[in-house]
């Protein structure tokens, strides 16, 4: 599966500013955080905040805040916000219903769609959230034991 | 998250408050069928058969009940949870998480590495649940075909 561009940004700017609700970001510091166009972005936090997901803060310092249920909103209620996930046979219409290796196809295809919906939208924000807090846990975790390993090495070199 | 929560391991006289616990009564079909689970999970005494239950203050608000299952379409032995209920008026407090961990560490005990679930692609609810004590799609999917 493949995200379309607008559905990625909107599901990484959500996740951030849902990370610290409180917290107020710029477009511009989402863009150069995970390296994005900041152009692109913009139009996808108008729209954001035009569904209610996210709020806009006017005046100096402002910036955007999440508004939603972290509880509530899944990773699919954003991405469907922006692109409809159902597969589509790229065919001309007249033959879509006609033949029955198209409808098996298509068949397919729905099962496929169903399977990935079920995923998208059963991991709430907050599961998301909490799944790449644990990441970043073991990440930082992992390059301690490095840097513990490695002052290690050098210590017994120096010896 | 509940503090004054306590899980233990479900005795015979929890039976009728457990056939309750979703709040639509004790039926003889739901009495048939938790009488056939105490009889495996409860009175059989089987350190890898599991029924626990949680109790806030001194009401029981939930249950879970798991086992070990080995060598099903060739899978190395894993803890398997098949029931988890909570009562409607205390969802959403972290004890059905509760549950769920004390019945991870119990198998974790008796030498489970996994554990595995399975819901209804349209229970939403029970997923997200799942999903939220870090359980993600496993290696086995279920398949099925109409009997016409």
């Amino acid at each position: 599966m493949k995200l379309n561009k607008a559905s990625l940004f909107a599901l990484i700017s959500v996740l951030e500013l849902a990370s610290e609700p409180d917290r107020q970001l710029s477009t511009t510091d989402i863009a150069n955080k995970y390296g994005i166009s900041a152009h692109h972005l913009a139009k996808v936090m108008r729209n954001l905040v035009h569904e209610g997901v996210i709020q806009a803060i006017r005046g100096v310092g402002g910036g955007y805040r999440f508004a939603g249920n972290i509880n509530r909103t899944t990773l699919l209620d954003i991405i469907q916000l922006f692109e409809n996930l159902e597969s589509d046979l790229d065919l001309p219409h007249w033959s879509k219903d006609s033949t029955p290796i198209v409808a098996e196809l298509q068949s397919v295809t729905n099962e496929i769609d169903n399977l990935t919906k079920a995923v998208l939208d059963t991991i709430t924000l907050a599961t998301a959230l909490k799944n790449s807090r644990l990441r970043g846990e073991l990440t930082e975790g992992a390059s301690r034991l490095k840097n513990k390993d490695r002052d290690v090495v050098k210590r017994s070199v120096l010896r | 998250m509940e503090d004054n929560v306590i899980i233990r391991n479900a005795s015979l006289g929890d039976i009728e408050t457990i056939c309750g616990l979703n709040g639509s009564g004790a039926d003889q079909f739901r009495m048939a069928y938790w009488q056939d689970i105490f009889d495996h999970y409860v009175l059989s005494g089987r350190a890898d058969r599991l029924c626990l239950v949680a109790e806030k203050g001194s009401q029981m608000v939930g249950v879970i009940v798991g086992e070990i299952r080995a060598w099903e379409f060739g899978s190395l032995p894993c803890g398997w949870v098949f029931v988890l209920s909570v009562a409607p008026g205390v969802r959403e407090l972290g004890i059905g998480q509760r549950l769920f961990t004390e019945m991870c560490n119990r198998l974790k005990e008796i030498g489970a590495t996994t554990v595995r679930t399975m819901v209804d692609l349209d229970n939403k609810l029970a997923l997200s649940f799942f999903r939220s004590v870090g359980m993600t799609t496993g290696r086995y999917v279920e398949l099925e075909k109409q009997l016409d």
